[in-house]
């Protein structure tokens, strides 16, 4: 009895504001958009019983999907998602993977505060970490401000409102994501074997693709798939900071559902996200699994 | 083999010059007396004046902050007894679905999990407004605190618990008295962080509040999409202090309290 409240009460929460909310965008997107409240056409009727459950679901089709598989906007917009998400992940694993490396190579008695300076964004909000590039990189900020100052550029850049900001505000605010696998990764190093490979005449750059990166490899999957998921989706980055030219399915879909009130297509595009996104999360999963499986 | 080359020093260096030199350019410019965000004239607090008796703003941070603190606490609670189950109901009936209704939110973006509470708040006929919101944040950090309770009893020797049992302890009391002050730490970080995340929440709290409640992330946000502001600068640099204290704060007391559990553990040796 114990037992079964525990399990009963969580349970129950996720049932009710996780999986049927879930359900109700997967029937929405099976769904036609309606002149009505709420704006989308057919919505069950059971007091018409067996009949009305049956009118419901023959009204139900995969026109939206069709929509979203002809119009331009949507899948070119999940390929600049996956492809700024991919890049973005390779230049913050190059950003990270130095600081991380630094970070274990650091003397033990700094290494806490070190800790506490990568967390430390980390625990800032999320929305003014973005916002504060905005000053940074607009045509009259800092950035230009500077370089014009110091003569190496003699109009002003533009860089706010293009894809290039947008990768400057993904590898700042997800830095931390990539840096604290690594750096566990290469905390729990053994330093002898760089001992054994250098009195074995290898030079300290080969020992360093030879073993620190095959022995960081966990850290570095793992940072590379922190980063790249919650990118795919991101909303706050692209719209700040990428203007019109950046196109992110996050904002795509914020911007049917809020700007043009088209709920069943809103609600196509989350299940086709959610579906793409399937395959990165399986295999982050098994790279855990494999992980977990080399500790012990 | 630990050392410190100087390419070492320079990536730290450098890495941690773009980690905090854009915060405090903000911080810096936060004091400017011009409107003009990017030209400096002289210090001034005076933006710091004008936030304080902006109405609205103070408004979006009493919400913001009444629901952090519900919804931190219920999904500290939940969050708590899920692990519990993750850790220690062994198999059950619907085990793979209650891990992944656990794990899935953790990955899922967050327009999703917005869209689709959002949903299901208009099937079901629920005024939006803070109510909502605390739902909404609940659901989603309660998984977070979840994996944080859960990797600390993974690793809790259960036969303390045993011990206390057989002592003669009810089950409640045995969590209460054993468990509970052993993943206390954890418990308290998950909280910690079920609170920020709530904190810091602009996208579900976007689709979830309705018109009678607005979050100051929501604010932020309805006033940077026009520029950058210098009372936004003041807003913010405020922010970035109480973190910096809280987490100084917090790192200094896990500072100490690992110090004297190793003199504790020294002690015991020596006895």
């Amino acid at each position: 009895m114990r037992r079964f409240a525990l399990i009963a009460l969580p349970c129950a929460w996720l049932l009710a504001l996780f999986l049927v909310p879930f359900l109700i965008v997967l029937k929405i997107s099976l769904s036609d958009i309606a002149l009505a409240i709420p704006p989308y056409t057919p919505t069950l009727d059971l007091s018409a019983g067996w009949q009305g459950i049956r009118a419901f679901f023959s009204a139900l089709d995969f026109d939206n999907f069709r929509f979203l598989a002809t119009d331009d906007l949507y899948w070119k917009s999940y390929i600049s998602s996956l492809q700024i998400a991919f890049l973005a992940t390779l230049m913050t694993l190059f950003v990270g993977y130095p600081i991380a490396y630094g970070m274990a190579n650091a003397p033990d008695h700094w290494r806490p505060t070190l800790m506490m300076l990568v967390i430390l964004p980390f625990w800032t909000s999320f929305l003014i970490r973005v916002y504060s590039w905005m000053g940074i990189l607009s045509t009259e900020g800092y950035l230009n401000q500077l370089l014009l100052w110091l003569g190496v550029i003699s109009t002003p850049l533009t860089i706010l409102n293009t894809p290039t900001a947008v990768y400057i505000g993904i590898v700042y605010t997800y830095l931390p994501f990539m840096v604290l696998p690594i750096y566990s990764a290469l905390e729990r190093m053994d330093g002898s074997l760089l001992e054994a490979a250098e009195d074995l005449g290898c030079s300290r750059v080969k020992a360093f693709w030879l073993i620190t990166v095959p022995l960081s490899k966990t850290g570095i999957i793992a940072g590379c798939f922190l980063v790249f998921i919650p990118v795919i989706g991101e909303f706050v980055i692209p719209s700040l900071l990428g203007g019109s030219q950046t196109l992110m399915i996050g904002k795509v879909l914020w911007e049917e559902f809020f700007n043009n009130r088209d709920w069943p297509v809103a609600s196509a595009v989350a299940v086709v996200l959610l579906l793409i996104l399937i395959v990165p999360i399986v295999l982050f999963q098994m790279n855990e699994q494999k992980s977990r499986e080399a500790d012990q | 083999m630990r050392r410190l080359t100087w390419f070492n020093t320079t990536s730290l260096t450098l890495g941690f010059a773009f980690l905090y030199l854009p915060m405090i350019i903000l911080i810096v410019y936060s004091f400017n007396e011009s409107k003009l965000v990017t030209v400096w004239a002289g210090f001034s607090t005076k933006w710091y004046g004008t936030l304080v008796q902006n109405q609205a703003f103070l408004d979006a941070a009493w919400v913001t902050l009444k629901v952090a603190l519900a919804s931190s606490t219920i999904a500290t609670i939940l969050g708590t007894m899920a692990a519990l189950v993750l850790v220690r109901a062994g198999r059950f009936y619907g085990r793979t679905l209650f891990s992944g209704m656990i794990y899935a939110p953790l990955v899922m973006p967050e327009v999703i999990t917005g869209l689709s509470l959002l949903l299901l708040f208009i099937g079901i006929g629920l005024d939006r407004g803070i109510f909502t919101i605390i739902l909404a944040h609940t659901t989603f950090s309660m998984c977070f605190v979840s994996v944080v309770v859960s990797s600390r009893l993974v690793t809790f020797d259960r036969s303390l618990e045993e011990a206390a049992l057989d002592l003669g302890c009810s089950h409640f009391d045995a969590f209460r008295l054993v468990t509970l002050p052993i993943i206390a730490p954890a418990v308290i970080s998950g909280w910690l962080l079920a609170f920020t995340l709530s904190l810091d929440d602009l996208v579900i709290a976007s689709f979830t509040a309705g018109p009678s409640a607005t979050t100051l992330p929501i604010k932020i946000w309805s006033s940077i999409r026009l520029g950058v502001s210098p009372e936004i600068n003041a807003l913010s640099t405020i922010m970035i202090g109480i973190v910096a204290v809280g987490v100084i704060t917090a790192s200094l007391i896990t500072k100490r309290a690992s110090l004297r559990q190793q003199a504790d553990e020294r002690a015991a040796v020596h006895a």
